[in-house]
């Protein structure tokens, strides 16, 4: 299935790695962000109305 | 106004205004460079003129962080923002201030430096009107930099950060304008170009300097 | 009632919770069929052999890493005209995601670079404006990062932006004609004859469109983690007082 990339396999190959890499780590960055903030928010409106 | 930048020139001039350190830098920066590339005649004289530039330009980068910094902490920007000129002449004069300060004298040792580096004499005049169109734009978006930073403790290192990739259009033009003069050919479009780029930061930077001071003055 | 009032952070919390889920599936899934389509199913271009295949990263991120920060502009203009708190924490949100973008088309550039044009970087006019596009990325989240007011930061951060964009654009001209380049004209118009062929096109448009959607995505996430972040701010101080 994997198609034949000629000599150029080497470049397209990192080329694609790199970029979901990247994008990998901005969404999982984000991602974790916005979940460690619900809790502390969390925490902080249970302190407030606790 | 006018008192202003008297003020900031005798303050500059003063001892421990580092009014000396930023030709001095310049200088150090021109020395290194022959040991960075090594000592050939035709190398040198072919990358002076940019090297002088880029010398100029960190050097009048070194002493932004002092245009407002000072006047901020002792209290003294306040009362100079309650005066009854306008805040943006008040930018203006600053910027003046450092750029008879700074881009002048550097304007001035570019030339004689010139020397050390193998500076061919078609160079001489060309490197030193560019400089000398170019400087004011510099300290004009330095002390745009100056003023966004003045808040902030320890915001020299932000401040360079800011401010250079401000300053590349003004670098590329210029080290353009004088490389194309050095090399004998026609430089009048990265001329005009400069002049262009001073003059439109001499008239808008003053209103954005204006408006952060405001911000960081709240 | 008016537009504005989806701005209010309330609100927006309440409409964007809802279609954040939607938004990352449509990314993802536009990304996958786009990405495999090219990846996959696309011929190889005669002259430069199977490389043609990192257009479909290449171009949606540097179309992107631009947008952000136009997109960044036009937030932080909203913010200093109408003063909506969420319009300026979009525009914060935007910077590292604009950031990747601008990473992955200067990288995907050199890798890409390497094998056509015989080296990993030249100071092409459009390399050299993507690493000052960079350089501009950079010091804005350096000043969101060291002010510690939020109102403060926004606000000058806006200005920033503002004259940052001024003199990007200017950089722009001046490396133009600084350097002639190597890089080839834009590939995507809709008034040119020449563009690139349809085999490559329609899977470049469903990247397109993936990482368009992605970008809003990961914004709405940020913009709802930066709400709640000034929202934890806010408990706190009452909580001193």
């Amino acid at each position: 299935m994997i198609p034949d990339l000629g000599k150029y396999g080497f470049e397209v190959a990192s080329a694609y790695a790199v970029s979901i890499l990247l994008l990998l780590v901005i969404v999982g960055l984000s991602w974790r962000q916005s979940v460690a903030q619900r809790r502390v928010l969390e925490a902080a409106e249970a302190r407030k109305n606790g | 106004m006018i008192a202003l930048l008297l003020r900031d020139l005798r303050l500059a001039t003063r001892a421990g205004g580092g009014f000396g350190l930023g030709l001095v830098f310049f200088l150090i920066v021109v020395v290194l460079v022959p040991f960075g590339v090594g000592p050939e005649t035709a190398i040198l004289s072919k990358i002076a003129s940019g090297i002088l530039w880029v010398a100029a330009l960190l050097a009048a980068l070194l002493s932004l962080d002092r245009i407002f910094a000072l006047d901020f902490e002792d209290g003294a920007l306040t009362l100079i923002a309650t005066a009854p000129i306008p805040l943006e002449a008040m930018g203006l004069a600053k910027a003046t201030a450092h750029w008879l300060t700074t881009g002048l004298p550097l304007t001035i040792a570019a030339p004689i430096l010139g020397v050390l580096l193998q500076l061919p004499n078609s160079g001489y005049s060309i490197v030193a009107l560019t400089l000398l169109l170019g400087t004011p734009a510099l300290s004009m978006i330095g002390t745009f930099g100056a003023a966004l930073t003045v808040g902030i403790r320890r915001g020299g290192l932000l401040l360079s950060l800011l401010v250079l990739p401000l300053y590349i259009p003004t670098l590329i033009f210029g080290a353009e304008a004088a490389r194309r003069g050095t090399a004998g050919l026609d430089a009048t479009t990265p001329l005009l170009m400069l002049a262009g780029i001073t003059a439109g930061c001499i008239a808008l930077l003053p209103f954005a300097t204006a408006a952060v001071l405001r911000i960081n003055l709240r | 009632m008016s537009l504005w009032e989806y701005a209010n952070p309330k609100k927006f919390m309440g409409w964007t919770g809802p279609i954040l889920p939607w938004a990352f599936g449509a990314a993802g899934l536009c990304l996958v069929v786009g990405l495999f389509w090219g990846f996959f199913l696309t011929p190889d271009d005669f002259r430069q052999g199977s490389t043609v295949k990192i257009i479909y990263l290449h171009v949606p991120a540097a179309l992107m890493a631009i947008n952000a920060w136009m997109m960044m502009l036009v937030a932080s203009l909203i913010w200093l005209v109408r003063r909506h708190h969420v319009s300026a924490l979009a525009a914060k949100a935007a910077a590292p995601v604009g950031i990747t973008m601008t990473l992955i088309a200067l990288m995907t550039g050199a890798i890409w670079g390497q094998p056509m044009w015989g080296t990993y970087w030249a100071w092409d006019p459009r390399l050299t404006s993507f690493l000052i596009l960079f350089l501009f990325y950079l010091g804005y989240m350096a000043l969101w990062a060291a002010i510690d007011d939020p109102d403060t930061a926004a606000d000058l951060t806006s200005v920033l932006c503002m004259v940052g964009s001024v003199f990007a654009l200017l950089s722009r001209y001046a490396v133009n004609f600084w350097n002639q380049g190597l890089h080839q004209g834009a590939s995507l118009s809709l008034d040119k004859e020449e563009n690139v062929s349809d085999v490559f096109f329609f899977p470049l448009l469903v990247c397109i469109a993936g990482f368009v959607l992605l970008f809003f995505a990961l914004v709405l996430l940020r913009t709802r983690t930066e709400i709640r972040a000034r929202r934890v701010r806010a408990l706190q101080l009452s909580e001193v007082r």
